[in-house]
């Protein structure tokens, strides 16, 4: 590289700061969706450097489904104690006793779906009008159609088949009242740039990431932490296994990989010899061929 | 691998209905090894279902479900892949002429263009169309693929006969750097692995030379330009009298002890710091975005901009543009828009069309009353406060706009200050 280059990573890092930081330009309610994953804990530690010395001026919101791993839930209290940033919680089973949204039913249930009702609910409630999410577009198909700034209607929902242009880096925010953006800073990121980016600057994350042994259910060939969520199948058994999460979401659809990889430099050879992608173990997204698509146009992050 | 210290090549790939824009991007995909174990297991199952004889390469990047159903890409599907050299961000654009302005949306970030023609069908006017389009916004590179070449059995002459057609219309235009290559992006010819069908060429393949290109000098590192996009003032104990001025380099090399000039109050300071997380930067660049603190009190706030004392923007409230219109609603004159440009947002108001340009034989149609959508063309526009540019030519991103409808917020125009 000559002198007047910047490698990748630094080229992406800058990319997401500039976008962080026209949010908090263009909007006046913005919120960081903290979801407890590496890609929201990697979007919090870029925004602390897009605003350092000053904290990050927004407050970070996580819609808490109730079926999170406990690790998830006491790695976001230390790192907003850490930060000095506001918490807003929103609560999937307050929903729910709201009569908001409704359980499913059956073995395979999940609260993934009522995530969506809480998540409006909650950017409602707190007037939010940008909503900073750290989707990429190489996770799935209809993520990878997604703008930086994605516009959201007044009920909250995405239309990909009308989405506004982005040029250049000049980012269009302007909205009517009511409606919202979801803004993803990272959208050019791979997992893999994610995984060499926290190893570079040495971002912490929760221990689940890394190898460690857990009672765990095979079902349907997607490894699923054993938990009081989790109703067992006849044919199912409880198991002891060596392994780590690629991605979090709620302890009943996430699947774990089969791992022995306990540090950064493990998981990222891990990663870039793998042969399946990160969301192949995600259950949520196995239901049907387009289900991000369909969940994504009606809120959901 | 030295995974960390590759460069990033963003490039567009543009061409014409079938022509196997997605099926290329597939095979780049799949020969360097980035299409993972279960994406190959859906693709194989979709194109079982469809009852090919081969595997459907273009199903790795057409996304959405309505683009599956009509089997072509409606928007933008950005794609990404790494070798050991560089790693690549793809803007996969539509060919169909109503989405062009989709087109120019993945040409405005893009280092290198990637033309794809059918060895059968020569040059269209979609290639016109697109060519026009790289060139018109500045992408620095260009590789023209004639692709489909198994269908003409690998034939020289028919590849020589597109590639001077293509010159002498690209004779007209102004990229600097094109290169040819014969390619069957279905059955691998020349994209990754050297054709053993095409004894005849003798250059590279397109993955060697995506590769290779050199793409340092895309960005403007002589005139110093830093938009202003917000103030930083902690309010803390520890940092009661930080005062920073956060932004993006967008053009030239800044260092501490700089003189500078701050637009539009005129006023003189010299660099104190520039710095991102505390971490003091001893040379800033484009594309980096840092924090610059200065040795005077200046009030500065976004939308300004900081420059080099000898060495200044253009400073008007008269700009001349040419236009990528992108709304159903035709623009005429007299309209009143939004316009925003590096950091500023005003109101413009659109004086006079000029002409627009038909991108077959490049002439100017003079005396319109109107520009359409998917047209070109050049506009004068008077902005309610003075902008700080540079022409497009010179500078990507001080050159560059974005017209806003002020009613509807949906973004209607992209332009490039001449």
């Amino acid at each position: 590289m000559g002198n007047y280059v910047i490698n990748h990573l630094k080229e992406l890092e800058s990319e997401a700061i500039f976008v962080i930081r026209e949010i908090s330009a263009q909007f006046e309610n913005p919120v960081l969706l903290f979801s407890g994953g590496k890609d929201s804990i990697l979007l919090t530690h870029l925004a602390k450097k897009a605003f350092y010395p000053a904290k990050i001026p927004f407050p970070l919101i996580h819609i808490d489904t109730g079926h999170n791993f406990p690790e998830t839930i006491a790695f976001r209290d230390a790192l907003v104690k850490k930060l000095g940033v506001q918490l807003i919680v929103g609560s999937v089973q307050e929903s729910i006793d709201k009569g908001r949204s409704k359980e499913e039913t059956g073995a395979d249930a999940s609260r993934n779906a009522l995530q969506i009702i809480s998540l409006l609910d909650t950017l409602e409630e707190h007037k939010v009008d940008a909503a900073i999410g750290g989707a990429r577009r190489d996770e799935e198909k209809a993520r990878a159609k997604e703008r930086f700034f994605s516009h959201r209607d007044e009920f909250g929902q995405w239309d990909p088949k009308n989405q506004r242009p982005e040029l250049w880096n000049l980012f269009n925010g302007r909205k009517n009242y009511g409606e919202h953006f979801r803004v993803f800073p990272i959208s050019n990121w791979t997992e893999l740039d994610v995984w060499e980016y926290i190893k570079l600057e040495n971002i912490d994350l929760p221990s689940l990431y890394f190898s460690h042994n857990r009672d765990c259910v095979v079902r349907d060939g997607v490894i699923l932490a054993n938990s009081e969520f989790i109703k067992l199948k006849p044919n199912e058994e409880v198991i002891n296994m060596t392994i780590r999460y690629r991605t979090c979401g709620d302890m009943p659809i996430t699947g774990a990989v089969e791992s022995n990889a306990d540090d950064l430099t493990k998981v990222i050879e891990e990663i870039a010899t793998t042969r399946t992608t990160e969301r192949g173990g995600r259950a949520d997204d196995k239901r049907a061929e387009t289900a991000m698509e369909d969940r994504k146009k009606q809120g959901y992050f | 691998m030295e995974y960390q210290n590759i460069e990033l090549l963003r490039f567009t790939t543009a061409g014409s209905v079938d022509d196997g824009k997605s099926t290329l991007i597939g095979r780049l995909l799949y020969d360097s090894k980035s299409i993972f174990q279960d994406q190959l297991e859906a693709v194989e199952e979709s194109s079982k279902n469809k009852g090919f004889d081969y595997l459907d390469l273009s199903l790795f990047t057409d996304g959405l479900k309505s683009e599956r159903e009509q089997g072509i890409t409606i928007d933008v599907a950005y794609r990404y892949f790494a070798t050991p050299k560089r790693k690549f961000i793809v803007a996969d654009t539509p060919g169909h002429i109503q989405y062009t302005r989709n087109m120019v949306t993945g040409a405005s970030t893009a280092n290198l263009a990637v033309i794809l023609i059918d060895a059968r069908k020569g040059m269209l006017e979609q290639t016109h169309r697109h060519s026009f389009i790289a060139s018109l916004l500045r992408i620095p590179h260009a590789i023209v693929c004639v692709n489909k070449m198994d269908l003409v059995n690998y034939s020289e002459n028919v590849y020589d006969t597109i590639v001077s057609d293509f010159k002498a219309f690209a004779s007209k235009l102004d990229i600097n750097d094109i290169q040819f290559i014969p390619i069957s992006a279905l059955a691998g010819d020349n994209v990754v692995n050297k054709s053993e069908n095409m004894d005849w060429y003798k250059g590279s393949t397109m993955m060697y030379h995506l590769e290779t290109v050199h793409i340092s000098s895309d960005h403007n590192h002589v005139d110093c330009r830093f938009p202003v996009q917000s103030v930083i003032r902690p309010h803390t104990l520890d940092n009661q009298d930080f005062r920073g001025f956060a932004g993006r380099i967008e053009g030239g090399i800044f260092k501490s002890g700089d003189k500078i000039k701050t637009l539009p109050s005129g006023f003189v300071s010299t660099i104190k710091t520039i710095e991102l997380n505390g971490d003091k930067i001893k040379e800033a660049f484009a594309p980096m975005s840092v924090i610059m603190t200065l040795e005077d009190e200046i009030d500065t706030s976004r939308g300004d901009m900081i420059v080099r004392e000898n060495n200044l923007p253009q400073i008007n409230q008269d700009i001349e543009v040419l236009v990528a219109w992108m709304a159903y609603k035709p623009l005429q004159a007299r309209t009143k828009v939004v316009i925003k440009h590096t950091t500023i947002e005003c109101i413009g108001m659109v004086k006079e069309l000029k002409y627009k340009i038909d991108v077959n034989s490049l002439h100017r149609i003079e005396s319109i009353d109107k520009i359409e959508m998917n047209d070109i063309g050049r506009i004068s526009i008077r902005t309610s406060k003075p902008l700080f540019y540079d022409a497009y030519k010179k500078n990507r991103q001080t050159g560059s706009l974005i017209i806003i409808d002020e009613q509807t917020n949906e973004t209607i125009g992209a332009g490039m200050i001449i």
